[in-house]
């Protein structure tokens, strides 16, 4: 691992903090605060994958949200290459919105069905004006194929399309604004093992190939493990242990973290699996 | 060792294609006090297979095939000759606790139901073995009076675990019981199941996808492929030492906790060729 140098940094958190009213009961209302984030800080490094994990509730997904301004913080800041994104204007902000993209959890709910797939993946250029109707054609051609479909696939329509093909277009959509911050909110959690293995493989790739940098939230440490450089613990809003994949995961200094691995299923055998 | 259950030649197809299997053509058995797991990946027929051991299938579905509990047929019997061993000698548990449960009735009277099908108690005992079933599952009895809503989901699946043990049942059938849950909550869930399985001297035929879990739990694994098994044997066998394609490709996407592993994608088409069926 290099020494962090600050530039380094492409998106930097800085003690974001947000908290939600809940609302319980019919007839007599109950208004509970919830602390969703509670001074989270965080750096996401340039080409590498920074992993954030932690169990439903804990915040993982606010964060995400957080970061790419489509939900108001109440205080703290958010830096995109040395930028406070809260003091920029609506067009500078759509701006900054192409070089950071998110692909979702539930590829059956994230994208279109009414739209056919060569519309879903350059919609995000017709959006920004880039480019003209060929030169769009030509980019929307070759990025189906960087993510393994073809271009026969263009003109057919999400529903004939499994799980793991639609999570690839919801790669592809986002690719091919050229971000350099991909924000991946349990993009495989809703896979088989198979073909999360394949998305995985892709990611990794595509990282290699366009020098991304990746916020990935997740809920299983064994993914995480494979893909992430660093990774933040998050239980109940906070940042309980942060550091590199190894660090944490072979020296984990909080008691949540330990419980978290030693929940991961497997391990009754001391052999190598396959 | 005697078979507690024995599957033989089972098949499922839809009614209005019943040329098409989506369970095609198989036989296991399960051993008393075993943990069997079957694998597979959505769609390979590992849920249609647990159904069609209580005749549980949709109105769609055409079963055949035998299946034998302790000896006894229990295929050929009618909807209404199945029920008395449904809860009582077979129990089930499913993956989504929520909608499994009832939301307008408290969690009490949903555990008594299946007591009140199959045992003839009165109200007082009726409560006292509720509440010791909520205390065996590691719920205060005071949340008897309790709707679903108001319990998390790892007690829901608690409470359903309360509801599947009940009658103590010879084998449990638990179809990813875990998989809508926290890691924390799961490795929970998953003690509390050993635990019991062990105290009741139960069988279990536990479904999953999760590798992991396999290792952890299973006696004996069972691989299903498009409606196929296509591997069975000890969980150390097959974890260990695969002998088909589809095992293998399958083990090497599994993503493991150490990190050691390098994950390879399965080559579907190179697999089809490989499989003589």
């Amino acid at each position: 691992m290099a020494t962090f140098r600050k530039s380094d940094a492409v998106l930097e958190a800085r003690n974001l903090n947000k908290t939600y009213m809940q609302s319980s009961g019919f007839f007599v209302k109950k208004h509970k605060t919830i602390q969703a984030l509670n001074n989270v800080s965080l750096t996401i490094k340039k080409g590498q994958t920074l992993a954030v994990v932690g169990e439903s509730g804990s915040g993982k997904s606010t964060l995400a949200r957080c970061l790419l301004q489509l939900q108001p913080i109440d205080s703290g800041s958010v830096l995109f290459k040395g930028k406070n994104l809260a003091t920029l204007s609506a067009k500078e902000l759509k701006s900054v919105r192409r070089d950071i993209q998110m692909v979702f959890q539930d590829p059956y709910a994230s994208i279109n069905p009414r739209m056919r797939i060569k519309e879903i993946i350059e919609e995000g250029l017709m959006i920004h004006e880039l480019g003209t109707t060929s030169e769009r054609d030509k980019k929307v051609r070759s990025m189906i194929k960087k993510v393994g479909l073809s271009e026969a696939d263009l003109v057919k329509y999400p529903h004939q399309f499994s799980g793991g093909q639609r999570q690839r277009i919801g790669i592809a959509r986002v690719l091919i604004m050229e971000p350099q911050i991909v924000i991946c909110d349990e993009p495989v959690s809703a896979l088989d093992v198979s073909i999360q293995a394949q998305i995985l493989l892709l990611l990794k790739e595509l990282q290699k190939e366009f020098h991304l940098s990746y916020l990935f939230i997740s809920h299983d440490l064994r993914v995480v493990r494979h893909i992430a450089d660093e990774v933040v613990v998050m239980h109940q809003g906070k940042i309980v242990e942060q550091g590199t994949i190894k660090k944490v995961y072979e020296k984990p200094k909080e008691n949540y973290t330990k419980e978290l691995l030693n929940a991961i299923p497997g391990g009754r055998f001391k052999f190598k699996l396959n | 060792m005697k078979k507690i259950l024995e599957v033989k030649h089972l098949i499922v197809s839809p009614l209005s294609s019943p040329r098409k299997y989506l369970v095609n053509d198989i036989s296991f058995d399960l051993y008393p006090g075993r943990t069997t797991c079957i694998v597979g990946e959505s769609g390979s027929g590992k849920s249609l297979t647990a159904l069609s051991i209580t005749k549980l299938l949709s109105q769609q579905l055409k079963q055949e095939g035998q299946i034998f509990f302790k000896g006894k047929n229990i295929s050929s019997l009618s909807n209404d000759d199945i029920r008395p061993l449904r809860g009582k000698s077979i129990a089930m548990i499913f993956q989504e606790p929520m909608t499994s449960l009832n939301p307008v009735l408290t969690i009490g009277d949903q555990i008594k139901e299946a007591l009140k099908v199959h045992f003839d108690f009165d109200k007082k005992l009726l409560d006292q073995k509720v509440a010791s079933l909520l205390n065996d599952v590691g719920i205060s009895s005071e949340r008897i009076s309790s709707y679903p809503d108001e319990l998390s989901g790892g007690q829901r699946q608690r409470v359903m675990i309360a509801m599947s043990i009940s009658c103590e049942p010879s084998i449990l059938i638990a179809d990813e019981p875990t998989t809508a849950l926290d890691v924390t909550v799961q490795a929970q869930i998953i003690k509390l199941l050993q635990q019991l399985k062990k105290e009741m001297r139960m069988t279990m035929l536990f479904i999953t996808h999760d590798f992991g879990l396999v290792e952890d739990i299973a006696d004996d694994v069972i691989v299903m492929y498009q409606g196929k098994i296509v591997e069975k044997g000890s969980v150390l066998a097959v974890l260990k030492t695969p002998r088909h394609p589809y095992t293998k490709a399958l083990l090497q996407c599994v993503p493991d906790a150490k990190g050691i592993k390098k994950l390879k994608s399965i080559k579907y088409e190179n697999l089809d060729r490989e499989l003589v069926f």
